[in-house]
């Protein structure tokens, strides 16, 4: 019998970021013949790309599709830079944008689509703000301008606490209770695994540098569509967050889903792609 | 079945999880949960509960108590929550429920108790 290979390539892509030269881990699934309409997916804060794995391995979407997705620097199997031990790790909207182009413009891609959740979801409205000419469509989910906090994050980085664990316990709420017990498990898993302070460090853009209010006003959908998508079940970002995201954004397409969290692309795949499909055929046009 | 009655099945339901207890093995805490305006006082021992009292105590000490109103409760254990009643920190952030104390026992054993406090769910269909 042949081996059950999933049809996924994952692969190490080198390049600099603000300078700094960094060794970043990505996975892709395309077209059998090659091509396809890139597609950059971001992960949530604390966590890596597998979350993608379902979307990277749906032909539905690897038809038309070359699907990247990549783990930032400090997540996942992308080691942070040189020195990361003399600094407290922070991400900023600066950094996580510079992150994202470099990423763009080393893999060569042709104005890709970006499709982020949570933190991502947050970084596509900055890309839409600033550098919306450099892209085919963006894809926010869980997103909005602002968010209010619901808890601490001091006690996500402290000898006394499991950071694994407290991270995975603080966002097992925000996992629908619809969602099958496997997938909501692996979704956890990913959380447990993080690098010490690095969800914490992430957050520092959610909470602090990355507040979009106003800003989001300025977004052209002529010169680049963008899709907001939040899962009803999300207390984080709320679907009121996102809806009143886009009523300040003429020509966004929002949609509030059904029986979804905040992690739709990895806690329900086979409920996220009612949602996501349509939204992709309609950009591959 | 009111939000107290069902809480105060929390024993039974407990002691029928062991996958709970076994993951809540580390855990030695005394913590208050009010129902509404009724106070339950629980005395847990490596993840079993040692001791269970219904209604006021004067002058017991807790590291810490949750404090939800009877509303927060009911709607919580429902057999599918709604979305904003589904999750503890939902809860909190809605105003329906708060946290007071020394946080840190519940921060290092949060999944735990998050778990036993959603034990009264199972009991959807009875009531």
């Amino acid at each position: 019998m042949a081996p059950a290979i999933d049809p996924v390539i994952g692969r190490y892509v080198r390049f600099e970021i603000d300078g700094v030269a960094h060794r970043v881990y990505f996975e892709e699934a395309g077209p059998e013949g090659g091509g396809g309409i890139p597609l950059v997916c971001l992960h949530t804060a604390g966590a890596d790309s597998r979350q993608f794995r379902h979307l990277l391995a749906d032909p539905a979407v690897t038809e038309r599709y070359r699907v990247l997705a990549f783990d930032m620097p400090w997540h996942g199997k992308s080691t942070p830079p040189d020195g990361w031990e003399r600094a407290e790790y922070r991400l900023t909207t600066a950094s996580y944008t510079a992150a994202v182009r470099a990423f763009c413009k080393a893999m060569e891609l042709d104005r890709p689509v970006v499709m982020g959740c949570s933190i991502g979801g947050r970084i596509v409205l900055n890309l839409a703000i600033e550098h919306a000419t450099e892209f085919r469509a963006l894809i926010a989910l869980e997103a909005a301008d602002f968010q209010q906090p619901w808890y601490d994050t001091a006690w996500l980085h402290r000898p006394d606490v499991h950071g694994g664990e407290v991270c995975a316990a603080l966002i097992s709420g925000l996992i629908a209770p619809q969602s099958p017990a496997v997938s909501r498990h692996e979704t956890l898993w990913m959380y447990m695994q993080g690098g010490p302070g690095v969800f914490k460090g992430d957050l520092y853009f959610y909470r602090v540098d990355g507040d979009l209010r106003e800003k989001v006003k300025s977004i052209d959908t002529r010169i680049c569509p963008l899709y907001l998508l939040t899962g009803e079940y999300d207390f984080s970002c709320t679907a009121e967050d996102t809806l009143r995201t886009a009523a300040q954004i003429p020509g966004v397409k929002v949609q509030v889903m059904k029986e979804l969290g905040h992690f739709p692309m990895s806690e329900h795949p086979a409920k996220f792609r009612e949602y996501i499909l349509p939204v992709l055929a309609k950009i591959a046009g | 079945m009111s939000p107290a009655e069902r809480f105060a099945r929390l024993p039974d339901l407990l002691a029928a999880d062991s996958d709970l207890r076994r993951r809540g093995g580390w855990l030695t805490a005394d913590c208050r949960i009010d129902i509404g305006t009724e106070p339950f006082y629980l005395t847990l021992r490596e993840g079993a509960l040692a001791e269970f009292a219904r209604g006021p105590r004067l002058l017991r000490s807790v590291a810490f108590s949750i404090s939800g109103t009877e509303e927060a409760w009911r709607r919580h254990w429902q057999p599918v929550p709604e979305p904003g009643w589904h999750d503890l920190f939902a809860l909190t952030k809605r105003g329906a429920a708060s946290m007071q104390g020394d946080l840190r026992p519940l921060l290092q054993n949060l999944q735990y108790f998050k778990d036993l406090l959603a034990l009264p769910r199972r009991l959807a269909e009875a009531a």
